[in-house]
């Protein structure tokens, strides 16, 4: 029976090396092809219509001057007459035409009526919130007791905006009836294997006859693993035609209705005793990620002090509604913690990175990482150098030093593998996995490859549809682990079920045989090592299949990270302009398979820190409720000149290496925001606390208008 | 989206002749026309392009100044030699503009003319937006929005990069049409409407610009944009200042309905400029400035971009 373990440092054929995504020729070609890219004979364009409205009811709907337009081929109906309708731009008609033209005309066509209902948008404004729904403070302790007694304190109210998922391929998707009981999916989804039972229970197929294709996918970050109700109507309006249907959101409502990060806002108090112990925390936070409101974020974060307290507000808006964003309610709980306790660390007098050292054991069992990573980070940014005292800095544009930490877990998920290794030496991986582009499909290569001691040329990976091996849904960091964990098992389990065809043919024992840099080596030295090649000639027609799946025997993964990020800003004194100099990013994440794609995700996560801390919110008419921003231009993300330097180090090694892998889709995408924050409050000497920090807000502060 | 019939005309009479027709809109560049089409805020019958008439495109010296074809695209023209050398502010403001595509294809007539971004109008409530009988901008999320020439219920600012150098330098605009050609100043194309109903341009029926002359005179010029991004990004204030001998203007954009022409900020800097008069035209330039709701926060951004293309004029 195999081993299952990742190979030791001396041994390793692949991993941890900087490995090129494979997929990048094929999508800067343009020869990848997304959801939006499929296009089938005799397909329709779906458009919907929506409400313009942000909370009405739906009191008539005329679909008769559409359905008799040239070209209009099938209107349906979303939600019917009496719907409620809670969010400006929900959709309650689809049309099916010849072209996406016609079904633009077409959905301008429908006449839809509404008895217009009270609207609220402002969520900013708890006070006047008509359903705001208090929960019970969380308490530890006597925290207004130490509160009392110590004689360091600080508050501060702190604000997160609420943001778009904005992915650059929009949701949506393709859908193709085989037969009367059997459709196909080439959807933009998270979740090939969920998307497949949703819609089976949706339109009453069995799941098994939904087929669901995502080869390449064009961003999620959280906000596709539903089947949705345009994926609905897509399937219903290709069945009731007989032809392909294509549905693909525009930009307007992909940042509309496809997925929001909720809101955060917080008053916080905090304590530190004469040495600069923290010793209590009181919070009160609220936030809406629309009609749910929004769940509290986890406060303290990274910290438990042991007296503290929290309470959170949920405000339910007029607004569409939230969705999983990246590390779902960290980057605000960050934010809301960075801040405190750097304001915290002010009161004492103390150097924030000193102040966060010190009370580092509050972290718990990451402490030794966060030490190891802090002074890492300190190198890097040359903080001991040059850290100054907030507000030390003099002339129009000063720089400032900021600093986070944050915390994930990442363990992997559910995920099958089929092995399968053919006559002609090609190794396949089967796996119903999809790649979000952040290189799951490299990941899956270079386990199987590594495994078969092959070069990845030599490996061949068929994923992205359901009908394969069954693989979780891609968020929360679980990918990476579940997705190597079952192609190592499996590819360990096909490695044996090859030497147990083979061996008999070479006259030897399956235990004396061995695979290693693409030859197959006799241990006993009874035969000169054979290539590969000429080793699986002996395979046969048929292919040798095993199966791996995770969890499952050894340890291949874990769960729970620390990072911690610095960030260098200057800020125009003005203007109010933050620009980012440099961002340090250090990152735990166990084992690292492939150190390129690693770093590739803390880049694209300090990317989008920077965005969101600078420049990106959803912006509300108080008037119609609908947003005003769904565009690009004012829906603003950073540019390539906007994110700075960015210098990221993973931590690797003992102590790293033998926890197995860990994800890293969410950790390195907590901390930015909090670190830029942090950083221009100790370049400007105000608080600023509120992100995004905009020209307007950053003024705000630096001329005293906020508290 | 309606269709429309696509015109290819070769001279400028026949432009004008074709944009005669109701419904006919003239188009050069497309970066804001083809976008209003695609949102449905716009439906012209007829586009009329005017980028293959030879006539209209290229800069070239005159006596009367630098003439620049109305659809010559701003990426070359920010290359133009006498651009480079003797307007520095207009290469600024097309600098300012920062996107590649943007610059290989809007014209200059097309900055000039483009439409407002206030995010009411895009969204089809109009230029006037109003929302029970008042102002929809005025009481709703005005942040990018106006902060002199505000009085009214218009509140929507001129978006235009090269209005403000242009005036500043006191260049004059070509416009043709179906009763011929006429020159006016730069600044004298922008009016503010009172409704949704009104243009916000002064040009007649079938009018197109056909060019503008930048006068050869000598002058310390600069433009200063503040944008949120350093990317593309639409300024969230913009100066141009030109000094000479014989005085100053001073011209501010995304200020208000029109592009701003600031006589106190030119009195400012009437001795010549230094740190302290720049300093004052900063001052003197938002002195009448009037806050909305949401955007006080720009009188500060337009006081400095005053000041600082003051000093970059230097």
């Amino acid at each position: 029976m195999a081993e299952y373990t990742w190979p030791a440092a001396g041994d390793r054929l692949h991993i941890g090396k900087h490995i090129s995504r494979l997929d990048g020729p094929v999508k800067a070609t343009g020869r990848a092809k997304y959801a939006y890219d499929v296009n089938r004979r005799g397909m329709l364009w779906a458009v919907m219509v929506q409400s313009p409205h942000a909370h009405a009811r739906i009191t008539a709907i005329d679909t008769s001057a559409a359905e008799a337009m040239d070209g209009v081929v099938k209107v349906q109906v979303i939600q019917d007459v009496g719907t409620e309708i809670q969010w400006a731009h929900d959709e309650i008609v689809a049309v099916a035409a010849t072209s996406e033209e016609v079904a633009r005309d077409g959905a301008a066509a429908v006449k839809i009526e509404y008895e217009v209902l009270p609207h609220f948008v402002n969520e900013r404004a708890v006070d006047e919130a008509p359903d705001a729904q208090p929960a019970q403070a969380e308490t530890t302790g006597d925290p207004a007791a130490a509160m009392a007694s110590a004689p360091t304190k600080s508050s501060g109210t702190y604000h997160v905006a609420q943001i778009a998922h904005c992915s650059l391929e929009s949701h949506g998707q393709v859908a193709e009836w085989q037969d009367e009981e059997t459709v196909t999916l080439w959807a933009s989804t998270q979740a090939i294997s969920g998307v497949a039972s949703q819609l089976g229970e949706r339109i009453g197929i069995p799941a098994s006859n939904v087929h669901v294709e995502t080869q390449y996918m064009g961003g999620g970050f959280g906000s596709k693993f539903s089947v949705d109700r345009w994926g609905v109507v897509c399937a219903e309006l290709a069945k009731e035609t007989g032809r392909p249907v294509k549905l693909m959101l525009d930009r307007d409502q992909e940042v509309t209705v496809a997925g929001a990060r909720p809101s955060t806002h917080a008053e916080v108090s905090t304590a530190a005793d004469a040495d600069g112990n923290v010793v209590a925390w009181d919070s009160k936070s609220w936030g809406s990620g629309g009609p749910a409101g929004a769940n509290s974020p986890p406060l303290p974060y990274v910290f438990a002090f042991d007296d503290q307290t929290h309470m959170h507000t949920s405000v339910p808006t007029n607004t569409g509604p939230a969705r999983a964003w990246r590390a779902p309610r960290h980057p605000q709980a960050c934010l809301v913690t960075m801040r405190a306790l750097e304001d915290l660390a002010h009161a004492a007098g103390m150097d924030p990175l000193d102040f966060f050292l010190k009370n580092i054991d509050k972290t718990g069992e990451r402490s030794g990482t966060y030490t190891e990573e802090l002074e890492k980070g300190a190198e890097l940014m040359g903080w001991r150098d040059r850290w100054r005292p907030r507000g030390s800095g003099t002339g129009t544009v000063r720089s400032g030093l900021g600093l986070a930490l944050h915390t994930w877990g990442g363990r992997g998920h559910r995920s099958n593998c089929e092995v399968l290794a053919y006559r002609d030496g090609l190794v396949e991986a089967r796996i119903g996995s999809q790649d979000l582009g952040t290189g799951t499909r490299t990941i899956i290569a270079l386990v199987l490859a590594e495994t078969f001691g092959l070069g990845l040329e030599q490996v061949k990976v068929t994923m992205g549809r359901s009908v394969l091996p069954a693989s979780g849904a891609s968020g929360g960091s679980t990918t990476v682990g579940g997705v190597s964990g079952s192609t190592r098992r499996a590819a360990l389990n096909a490695v044996d079920a090859v030497f147990e065809r083979i061996a008999p043919r070479l006259g030897t024992e399956m235990a004396n045989l061995e695979l290693k840099g693409g030859q197959l080596h006799f241990k006993d030295g009874s035969m000169a090592a054979m290539p590969w090649r000429q080793a699986a000639t002996l395979i046969g027609v048929n292919p040798v299949s095993a199966t791996g799946a995770n969890p499952g025997p050894g340890q291949l993964n874990d769960s729970g990270v620390g990072g911690i990020q610095m960030a260098d800003v200057s800020v125009d004194m003005e203007t109010g302009v933050v620009s980012i100099n440099r961002m340090v990013a250090v990152q735990d994440c166990g084992l690292i398979l492939d150190m390129k794609l690693a770093e590739s995700q803390v880049y694209g996560s300090l990317i989008m820190g920077v965005t969101y801390a600078l420049t990106e919110e959803r912006v509300f008419d108080p008037h119609t409720g609908q947003m005003l921003n769904a565009d690009m231009e004012f829906y603003k993300l950073a540019g390539i000149e906007d994110v700075g330097e960015m210098i990221v180090h993973m931590m690797t090694g003992p102590g790293y290496d033998e926890r197995g892998v860990i994800g890293l889709g969410e950790p390195p995408v907590i901390a930015p925001g909090a670190a830029i924050a942090n950083a221009a409050t100790n370049a400007t000497g105000v608080p600023i606390n509120e992100m995004p920090m905009t020209p307007e807000r950053v003024l705000a502060a630096i001329n005293g208008g906020m508290a | 989206m309606r269709a429309f019939e696509y015109s290819s005309p070769r001279t400028t009479e026949d432009a004008i002749r074709m944009l005669s027709a109701e419904g006919a809109v003239a188009l050069a560049g497309g970066t804001d026309l083809l976008s209003l089409m695609k949102d449905g805020a716009a439906a012209p019958s007829r586009l009329v392009n005017l980028k293959a008439i030879p006539d209209l495109t290229g800069a070239h010296e005159t006596d009367g100044g630098l003439h620049i074809g109305a659809t010559t695209r701003l990426g070359p023209l920010g290359e133009h030699r006498v651009i480079r050398e003797s307007f520095p502010a207009v290469a600024q403001a097309i600098a300012g503009v920062r996107s590649r595509q943007v610059l290989s294809m809007r014209t200059v007539g097309g900055d000039l003319l483009q439409r407002p971004r206030c995010w009411y109008f895009r969204a089809g409530f109009g230029l006037v937006p109003m929302h029970d009988g008042q102002s929809m901008a005025k009481t709703g999320d005005n942040r990018y929005h106006a902060i002199f020439g505000n009085a009214g219920d218009a509140v929507f600012v001129n978006p235009s990069s090269l209005a403000p150098p242009l005036i500043a330098l006191g260049a004059s605009a070509t416009v043709l049409g179906p009763d011929g050609e006429r020159t006016v100043a730069v600044e004298d194309l922008y009016r503010t409407p009172a409704s949704s109903d009104e243009s916000e341009f002064t040009l007649g029926a079938a009018e197109i610009v056909t060019g503008v002359t930048i006068p050869m005179r000598s002058s310390s010029n600069a433009t200063y944009e503040i944008r949120n991004r350093k990317g593309f990004d639409w300024p969230l204030a913009a100066a141009s200042v030109a000094a000479s001998d014989g005085g100053a203007r001073v011209v501010l954009g995304h200020a208000a309905p029109t592009p701003w022409m600031s006589a106190a900020a030119a009195g400012a800097l009437a001795g010549g400029i230094s740190e302290a008069s720049a300093q004052a035209a900063g001052d003197a330039a938002v002195a009448d400035a009037a806050a909305l709701s949401g955007n006080g926060y720009k009188i500060q951004l337009a006081r400095v971009a005053v000041k600082r293309a003051a000093l970059a004029a230097m």
